[in-house]
């Protein structure tokens, strides 16, 4: 009788999607879809059933999704029909942030292709399979710590210092 | 560094090559941690460039910028991974590569395992750069590659060096790789640095290595469960995600020690908390305890529940609704505070709130609507949320709290956008409409217009089905909707492609369409079926075909000459079907078409393949007795759906044997019991001692053709003893004789056992039908040790003195439903007809009267006649069986309400005996 089997357990899937439906990023955290190609049927169900409204919360296939858009991205956080919607949209909203905070307010695909490990490291900062792990954006910028656009010289040899001078030049030429 | 693709780099400089670069480097230009350094023409990166390939055209027109990573090929990016292996490290394109591989591996690429142990063995070298991102991106490919690669274990010094470190970076995230790759030996070597981990005061270093210890509980539960005190201690931290992760592992560590749980529960519900995830986990297990302990609604956890509606987080306020709404036996007083601070969410701006309340109202509203009827203004404002989902809640939830009067205003309302939402709600809807149907009868003239429409728009097979078994409901429930709803089923099959629910409504039309006024009608619609659709629906058609031949004798030519076209059918079952329907129907034999058209076989199907594989094994000179084969058990009785929670289950149905086909084979392993013949009914179980007594004892009754045997099911519920030889030893008042004991060898404690009691029939007086006997368990005692079971060398002889049973006459006729009653009561004619007329005093409703007689008689009634209309004062019930011996019996009994029940009983059957056995005992 009692579906809510008390459980940190809360997360079954986070997704990004882009505007033509395609996968940037999938995480599943348990087997309700155990083959990829599941995995692409219901990522294909959901996006036919929600791109075209920003109405954040449905049922589909008997679980309970939370989604927003943002320019050519979706952003999906799947959980059990049973679980509580304030938490997956609290998972939805901190991975949102997040990313907000790391791409400087440029939350689309493009940007954020450029960015795939700071997406990889903060989705893994903000839930351990199926665990909510953090919630606060603050914490997972915090913690994912991607260092500034600068490599330090040292790590660099000479050669490839003067090759990267070189090539600098190329380009300026080139444009 | 030589490569497979080396001929990549010898390969000419096409222009086509020269746009996509050109292209990729415009592309990237803003990219700073690519750089374009990569990308100019040498030979490494004229590699670089080809494995990019082309882009589509579209993505150049989007304007939304290419995906670098679009055509990324898993051979190329392995080959890269090589570089791996050069001094001194290039952090930034080691990273490069590592995204790609995790980039991968995310679009659900296969990885191999010698090509993935290769690249995670180059991977392990980047541990020497200490470039941060980069090796938390180690990290992250150890765990993605935790289960595709081979001897991940090698890198456990690394993570072990990382957790203990100085970085606090490192730290968190080196716990949970480590976690993923250890077992349950490697565990305890790191045991200590867990616990000192869990303890920690860096919140993600205590938050990764708790979480982790949860993953670990299912692997290595004794080896965590000794960090109780640890978890215990981090419980107490400032930090929220601490706090909840601990409270979390502590649970899962101690649920199944009720005491540890509502201790743990009492401490932190008095100190309270500071996170409210940590509140809504205290709630759930809370309410679970609740529902175990069946603790009353005065219990101090109800009212910390209650406590918390009024908590400041709005996660925690509907976690404590949602979960006060869920308890089982709640009244509306309990439920009024949750209910209003659902209400309040009903007008946040939030969507995902104003769903979770409307949702959880609705669940309200299904058990008492009457507590929900406050909300119905908010509700009504819900109606045209733009989330379509919130709407179709708070419509359905309208329609089970809302009067009769507003019904025909919320349909057309929720019709306006139906076919927005997703199947999942159209279900919904259909289950509300379904819901009201019953409610407000006379309503079923919109719903069934309104079905008609959903019938039409697009939808998968779970909504439609729900659509066509509303249908048939309002069909069933209301007479004067009959042919509405059949002539909108038979519009549905002319394009449905489901076949499960076209055969299903062509039986339907087959059963219901003779006995409508115009049943020329629909031969039209199931003929175009035999034209055109697949072969298990053609032999439906052709069986619905066969029943309006046989009822309607003005249309029996035309259906004879469809008849003779099917016969041409490709397909053999389709060919089969309409040959023999055929010849039946030529006959023009009323008895004929009731035994062979309307009222198919009734044994069941297991036991028939089973006596026909056994025939032909044996062959015999006389041929194959149809009252050989045992009956179905229950009867194919179309039950109402009931309201089925929301979820696609993904199991097949599958035709599991009924409970009877296993008594049978279990009866026919026993040596005494063969050559009883087939199993012809057997009795629900019979209680034969009191709950919680030492010895529990269950008896049923199965009857075959000329023998009973009674089988005891019994169990020990004693641990200090162990039972030898029982046998329920049982006198019976009647003449019935005693023949046989099958005695149960051992009965240990708590390992149900059986025995059993064969009886013979009398046979000189078949109307002797009902018996009551007494019976006594004797049995060998030996008493053993509570611990070890071992039992004492000699034993005492023992009894036991169970309660009396009851044999009756509902245990000689088996159930069979009768699908066209009617013709059944011709076909067995009135040869042996015998009426009796009743009076039961101490009957007050024909409900009554009616729910006695069937479970008097245990016979099955027929034409929904069970049900009797309200403020009705006659009714007719029929009833269907067979006796003992395979006899058809019928029974017709008119019921009058004066003061008392008057009834007039009518039974028909083949045999005479059997009908003077029925009006004898109902007398």
């Amino acid at each position: 009788m009692l579906p809510r089997e008390p459980s940190l357990y809360t997360v079954k899937a986070v997704l990004i999607l882009d505007n033509d439906g395609d996968r940037l990023y999938a995480k599943y955290y348990d087997d309700t879809y155990p083959t990829v190609k599941e995995q692409k049927a219901f990522e294909k169900n959901i996006f036919n059933k929600t791109h075209r409204t920003d109405s954040e919360i449905a049922l589909l296939e008997g679980l309970t999704v939370v989604y927003k858009s943002n320019i050519d991205l979706f952003f999906y956080v799947i959980g059990s029909s049973h679980e509580n919607e304030l938490m997956l949209m609290a998972v939805l909203n901190c991975l949102f942030d997040s990313l907000s905070q790391m791409l400087r307010k440029n939350v689309e695909r493009r940007a954020l292709l450029e960015n795939m490990e700071g997406l990889f490291l903060a989705v893994d900062e903000i839930v351990d399979g199926g665990v909510i792990l953090e919630s606060d954006p603050q914490q997972v910028v915090h913690r994912v710590a991607l260092r500034g656009d600068d490599v330090p010289l040292t790590e660099q040899t000479v050669t490839q210092v003067l090759q990267s001078a070189k090539e600098q030049i190329k380009w300026s030429l080139l444009r | 560094m030589t490569r497979n693709g080396s001929d990549a780099v010898t390969l000419t400089w096409t222009s086509e090559q020269e746009e996509t670069f050109s292209f990729w480097l415009r592309g990237s230009s803003s990219s700073h941690d690519r750089g374009w350094a990569h990308l100019l023409p040498s030979s490494r990166q004229l590699h670089y460039g080809i494995m990019i390939k082309k882009f589509d055209k579209k993505d150049e027109e989007s304007g939304s910028g290419s995906n670098p990573f679009q055509h990324l090929e898993k051979s190329a990016v392995l080959q890269e991974a090589r570089i791996f292996n050069e001094t001194p490290i290039n952090p930034r394109r080691c990273l490069h590569i590592l995204t790609k591989i995790i980039y991968l591996l995310n679009q659900g690429e296969h990885f191999g395992t010698t090509e993935a142990t290769e690249a995670f063995f180059a991977m392990t070298r980047l541990f020497q750069s200490n470039d941060q991102t980069l090796r938390r991106m180690c990290y992250l490919t150890i765990k993605e590659m935790a289960n595709i690669s081979e001897d991940v274990i090698i890198v456990t010094s690394s993570l072990t060096k990382d957790m203990t470190g100085k970085e606090d970076v490192y730290r968190g995230p080196a716990i949970r790789a480590l976690c993923r790759i250890t077992d349950t030996t490697m565990l305890q070597a790191i045991e200590r640095y867990m616990k000192q981990a869990i303890v920690d005061k860096v919140p993600s270093v205590s938050s990764s290595a708790l979480v982790s210890s949860l993953h670990m509980v299912k692997m290595s539960y004794d080896v965590v469960k000794r960090w109780v005190n640890e978890a215990q201690e981090a419980a107490s931290s400032d930090n929220i995600m601490v706090q909840y992760h601990a409270l979390g592992l502590l649970y899962h560590l101690r649920k199944n020690d009720r005491l540890a749980v509502t201790k743990m529960l009492n401490k932190f519900t008095k100190s309270g908390l500071k996170s409210p995830f940590a509140y809504c986990m205290l709630i759930r297990i809370a309410s679970k305890l609740l529902d175990e302990t069946e603790g009353g609604h005065d219990s101090p956890l109800f009212d910390f529940i209650e406590s918390c509606l009024r908590n400041k987080n709005e996660m925690v306020v509907y976690e404590a609704a949602s979960a006060i709404v869920h308890m089982p036996n709640c009244t509306a007083r309990e439920l009024a505070p949750a209910v209003s601070v659902l209400q309040l969410f009903c007008s946040s701006p939030k969507a995902a709130l104003r769903y979770a309340a409307v949702r959880t109202l609705n669940k309200v509203a299904m058990k008492h609507p009457s507590a929900v009827t406050a909300c119905n203004l908010d509700l009504e404002n819900l109606i045209t949320d733009s989330n379509r989902s919130i709407a179709t809640l708070a419509i359905t939830t309208l329609l089970k709290t809302g009067s009769e009067s507003s019904v025909d205003r919320l349909m057309k309302q929720i019709s306006s956008f139906v076919s927005e939402i997703s199947d999942e709600f159209k279900v919904v809807v259909v289950q509300a409409i379904s819901a009201l149907c019953q409610k407000y009868p006379r309503k079923h003239s919109v719903m069934m217009n309104f079905l008609s429409n959903m019938l039409r728009d697009d939808g998968g097979f779970e909504y439609k089905r729900a659509i066509v078994d509303c249908i048939i409901s309002i069909i069933e429930e209301n007479p004067e909707s009959k042919e509405t709803g059949l002539a909108h089923l038979c519009e549905f099959i002319e394009d449905c492609e489901h076949t499960v629910l076209a055969t299903k409504i062509l039986h339907l039309l087959g059963k219901e369409g003779p006995r409508t006024p115009q049943p020329s009608k629909y031969i039209r619609f199931i003929f175009n079926r035999v034209v055109l659709e697949s072969e298990a629906v053609r032999a439906a058609a052709v069986s619905a075909l066969a029943k309006f031949g046989a009822q309607n004798d003005d249309l029996l030519p035309s259906v004879l000459v469809l008849m003779q076209r099917c016969m041409m059918d490709s397909d053999d079952e389709v060919r089969d079907r309409a040959t023999f329907y055929m010849n039946v129907l030529q006959q023009k034999q009323k008895a004929l078409n009731a035994a062979y058209i309307f009222n198919g076989l009734s044994v069941s199907i297991p036991g028939l393949e089973k006596s026909l594989h056994q025939y032909t094994l044996e062959p015999l000179e006389k041929p194959f007795d149809m009252k050989s084969v045992p009956l179905a058990t229950t009867p194919i009785t179309e039950q109402k759906t009931e309201i089925a929670p929301i979820s696609t289950s993904k199991l097949p149905e599958k035709l599991a044997p009924s409970r009877q086909d296993i008594y049978q084979e279990q009866l026919a392993a026993i040596p005494e019991f063969q050559g009883l013949g087939p199993l012809f009914k057997s009795s629900e179980q019979v209680q034969l001692t009191e709950a919680e007594t030492e010895y529990v004892v269950r008896c049923v009754k199965h009857t075959f053709a000329r023998h009973m045997v009674f089988q005891f099911d019994c169990t020990n519920t004693l641990n200090d003893q162990l039972l030898q030889k029982v046998m329920v030893q049982m006198e019976p008042s009647e003449s019935y004789e005693v023949i046989h004991y099958v005695p149960a060898a051992n009965l240990p404690y708590s390992q149900p056992g059986s025995c059993y009691t064969l009886v013979r029939l009398p046979d000189d007086d078949p109307t002797a039908v009902s018996c009551t006997f007494s019976c006594t368990m004797k049995y060998l005692v030996r008493d053993c040790d509570p611990n070890t079971g071992e039992p004492d060398d000699d034993g005492y002889d023992d009894e036991y003195v169970l309660e009396d049973l009851e044999v009756t006459v509902a245990d000689h006729i088996q159930k069979v439903l009768k699908p066209n009653f009617g013709a059944a009561w011709e076909e067995v004619g009135d040869e042996f007809e015998k009426e009796e007329t009743f009076a039961l005093a101490s009957v007050r409703t024909l409900d009554e009267a009616v729910g006695n007689i069937i479970s008097f008689l245990g016979m099955q009634p027929c034409e929904r006649s069970d049900k009797v209309p309200e403020n009705k004062n006659s009714h007719v019930l029929f009833l269907a069986g067979v006796f003992r011996g395979g006899h058809d019996v019928l029974v017709r009994a008119r019921l009058a309400l004066a003061d008392g029940v008057t009834m007039q009983v009518t039974v028909r059957s083949g045999e005479e005996t059997v009908v003077d056995v029925i009006l004898a005992s109902v007398g």
